[in-house]
This record gives C-alpha cells, sequence and structure tokens, in this order.
C-alpha cells in the first residue's frame, strides 16, 4: 500500500494579496441554465497563471463585490484561467452578465489542494456531485495527463436532472477512454434517459477499485459528502485517503478576517480541500 | 453438471448463509436474460421472484398519466431487483425495464416462501439481508427528496 496522501498547500505568490489584479474574458459559455464557465487571460508580464487542482480565486465584479470561485481549467494551461460558476447571489448574478472584452478583479490563487501528487501509485476514486465536479475538474485534468503514474481512475458524478449535467461533452470524452471508469447518474429522469437514476452514493458500492490502495476526493453539497463518506467507508476506505472540499463564507482568502472559519482552521487558508481524518470530529457539528 | 452454487455462495447479498440454506436457494434459481426495452416485471403483477443482476442495467418506472413512464432508480450488476415477493399481498409496486441486455438469476420467490415458512432459520436470514437493502435504498430515496443539488443546499 503506498503511504497515505496529505493535502497540498501552496505558497500565496500573490505579493499583495488583498489587492485584486484586473482580468479580461476571454470566453464565457453557459453550462446548464444557470451555471456558465469564463476563461480570463492573465497578464502578459506574470507570464502565466499557476495553481493547483482544488484551489480557488477571489473574483471581483467591479461595484458588486467579491465571490470565492474554484479554478475549473487544467493546472498545465497557464495561458487560461477557468472558472465555472453557479449564478445564484447577486455578485454571481451580475457576473453571468459579463461579455468577452469585459473586466474583472481577481485575487489568487489561496487555498489548499487535492493530493494529486501524493495519490500517485493510488487507485483515484472521484466523487461528486452537481456544481462540485467544477473544482475536481483540475485534478481529472492532472491524473489523465499522468495517467501512468496512477492505478484505476474513477468517476462518480451525479446532478439534479440530465439537463443540469457540466462539461457533457467532455464526460463523453472521458467516457469513451479506457482508462478512466466514468459513472454517471442523475436524481430524476424521464422515460428516453439510459443512464443511471438514483443518488451518487449509490454509484460507489459499484465502482471497481481497490479500496486498501485507494485515494478518494469528493466534492459536493455537505448533505452529499455525508453519505458518501459513509459508502466509501463500508468498501474500506479508511479516513486518511478520503480527501473533502469544504465551503463557507469566504472573505479576505488569507485567513485574516476569520468568516470562514471552521473549528481550529480556516477554509480560505487551511482548506477548502481537507484529509477527512483531519476534519471528522467538527464534520457533523452542526455548529460549526 | 455446474450449478449455480458457487455464483450464489460469491454474492455478498447471500455471504455467510449456512451450506444447506444455499442449497435450498440454488434449488429455486435460474438463469434468465431480458434483452434491452424487455420489461422484466409490470406493476400490479404478481410478484413470484426476484433478481440478482449479473450484467446489464434494469429501470424502476412508475407510469404517471400525462408525464409518462418516470424512472424511480437504476439498477446494475450485483445488485439485488424485486423485493414485493416477501410482502404481502405479493404484487409489483413498479415496472422494471432492462435499459440493456441484462443477465441474472432468478430466484423463485413463492418457492422461497414456502422453505421460509418451513425453516425460520433461513426466513431470518433472508429478511436481514432483505431489510438492509430496503434501508439503503430508503437512504438514497431520502437524499433524493432533499434536491441536495438545489442552490441552498
Amino acid at each position: 500500500m503506498t503511504p497515505v496522501p496529505e493535502t497540498q498547500t501552496s505558497e500565496i505568490k500573490t505579493i499583495e494579496p488583498m489587492l485584486p489584479a484586473v482580468y479580461r474574458i476571454k470566453r464565457v459559455q453557459q453550462d446548464t441554465h444557470d451555471t456558465f464557465t469564463m476563461e480570463l487571460e492573465p497578464s502578459k508580464r506574470n507570464g502565466g497563471f499557476s495553481f493547483a487542482p482544488g484551489q480557488f480565486n477571489m473574483l471581483y465584479v467591479f461595484g458588486v463585490g467579491e465571490v470565492p470561485i474554484s479554478i475549473s481549467g487544467d493546472p498545465a494551461n497557464k495561458q487560461t484561467i477557468v472558472h465555472t460558476t453557479r449564478a445564484v447571489g447577486a455578485v454571481t448574478k451580475a457576473m453571468r452578465k459579463l461579455k468577452r472584452g469585459d473586466t474583472l478583479g481577481m485575487r489568487g490563487p489561496f487555498g489548499s489542494s487535492w493530493p494529486v501528487g501524493e495519490a500517485a501509485g493510488s487507485d483515484v476514486v472521484i466523487l461528486t456531485g452537481g456544481i462540485g465536479l467544477a473544482p475536481l475538474r483540475p485534478a481529472i485534468y492532472h491524473v489523465l495527463a499522468n495517467r501512468e503514474k496512477y492505478g484505476k481512475v474513477v468517476l462518480l458524478y451525479g446532478t439534479r436532472t440530465p439537463a443540469d449535467m457540466l462539461y457533457r461533452r467532455e464526460l463523453e470524452q472521458w467516457r469513451s477512454r479506457f482508462d478512466i471508469e466514468v459513472q454517471i447518474t442523475v436524481d430524476r429522469a424521464m422515460n428516453g434517459w439510459h443512464g443511471n437514476v438514483g443518488v451518487v452514493t449509490t454509484l460507489i458500492h459499484r465502482a471497481h477499485f481497490d479500496p486498501h490502495n485507494a485515494v478518494a476526493m469528493v466534492c459536493g453539497p455537505e448533505i452529499m459528502m455525508r453519505f458518501a463518506i459513509i459508502e466509501l467507508h463500508k468498501r474500506g476506505l479508511t479516513d486518511e485517503r478520503i480527501f473533502v472540499s469544504m465551503e463557507r463564507n469566504m472573505k479576505c482568502g488569507i485567513g485574516f478576517c476569520g468568516h470562514c472559519q471552521y473549528g481550529p482552521t480556516f477554509i480560505c487558508k487551511d482548506g477548502p480541500v481537507y484529509p477527512y481524518s483531519s476534519i471528522k470530529d467538527i464534520f457533523t457539528k452542526r455548529e460549526i | 453438471m455446474e450449478t449455480l452454487e458457487p455464483l450464489l455462495t460469491e454474492h455478498p447479498f447471500l455471504s455467510g448463509l449456512e451450506p444447506q440454506h444455499i442449497k435450498l436457494i440454488v434449488g429455486c434459481a435460474s438463469n434468465v436474460r431480458f434483452d434491452a426495452g424487455q420489461y422484466i416485471f409490470r406493476e400490479d403483477e404478481e410478484a413470484n421472484q426476484f433478481y440478482i443482476i449479473r450484467q446489464g442495467k434494469v429501470a424502476l418506472e412508475i407510469y404517471a398519466a400525462e408525464r409518462g413512464s418516470l424512472i424511480i432508480d437504476t439498477l446494475g450488476e450485483g445488485d439485488i431487483l424485486g423485493w414485493s415477493w416477501l410482502i404481502p399481498p405479493y404484487n409489483w409496486r413498479f415496472d422494471a425495464k432492462a435499459v440493456e441486455l441484462t443477465r441474472a438469476i432468478a430466484l423463485d420467490g413463492k418457492c422461497l416462501r414456502t422453505k421460509c415458512e418451513n425453516d425460520h432459520h433461513l426466513g431470518y436470514e433472508l429478511l436481514k439481508r432483505f431489510a438492509s437493502i430496503v434501508e439503503q435504498r430508503l437512504q438514497s430515496t431520502r437524499i433524493q427528496l432533499l434536491d441536495i443539488y438545489d442552490a441552498r443546499s
């Protein structure tokens, strides 16, 4: 069995972490009725943008406000910064109205990352629901780009309906590969849908991986993650090999303001990706 | 002659059963196959079997006027299909349709009901296993009802 991986925390490289830099929008694509993907162009003078899978940026819509958004692009592509956002609040709704050529402010990258380096030699189980696929997509890109370093790779993805599915074309491409098992399920479907119906956690017992040598990366609604952990435990995964991405009200991004305090940690700095073993005592506490 | 005994013994659903009980169950088992689109059973029909899916995918559906057939769940390799054979009045509550070519082991529920009545130890062992499946499906249904991908979740 390979050693238990740890999350990777990158040093914040921004010289002035509270000062947003101006970025121009290169492309906007509507993914679903309420979710869109935006590509930003990094400034030429800093030679591109580096991040680790799982990290996030603070995006600032001028005159409206700032929100934390996970980076959903390919970490190997330093010339394009990709964010997938669900328009649910004032800032993200204003962001959705922006078009190619418009500008917004950005700070980052912030936070810890998925343990893609340490998971080498292990099977990788990527378990996600809804927009939770976005923060995991960089990890999928990395794993597939370095496919020979990993054992079995399994992607389990759940959405509300087939119309809510993100990155449909990429999911089809991944499904057609022989070196990744992709299982998709929806909560609701009409006749004519030939895929799975049921919550994403029901896919865990059918997935093909070695639970004694697997690393699970889990991202989605907390309720989903709770039940996912129960099912992963049933398969035999230990707490140290399960990683979850947490979400709270992040404001400063560098652990100063305290808005995203999560037990003894700050999600913006110590998270959002945690080994489940490090937070399991507070994971189900309602007060936290 | 090759029997279904090795397959049934290895299946997690029946693991831990005493050899004589496995033998009783093997006596009620047969291999079946359903083509894509073929109905395995229909709502209200008499429920006299359950199935251990070996390969393929099965959709559980319910028909709603004006909305057509709604898929409420799908089952795949290794899953158990059907528990209405165990609960009076022994009628299916949903339609079950093979979404793709599906191979399964069919177990004669009527035959097993009689054997369970005569051997309560076997009956209890089977009930424990079915209770676990019912509990899992209930949990899944509850999570589905929560609409966890709603923006407020």
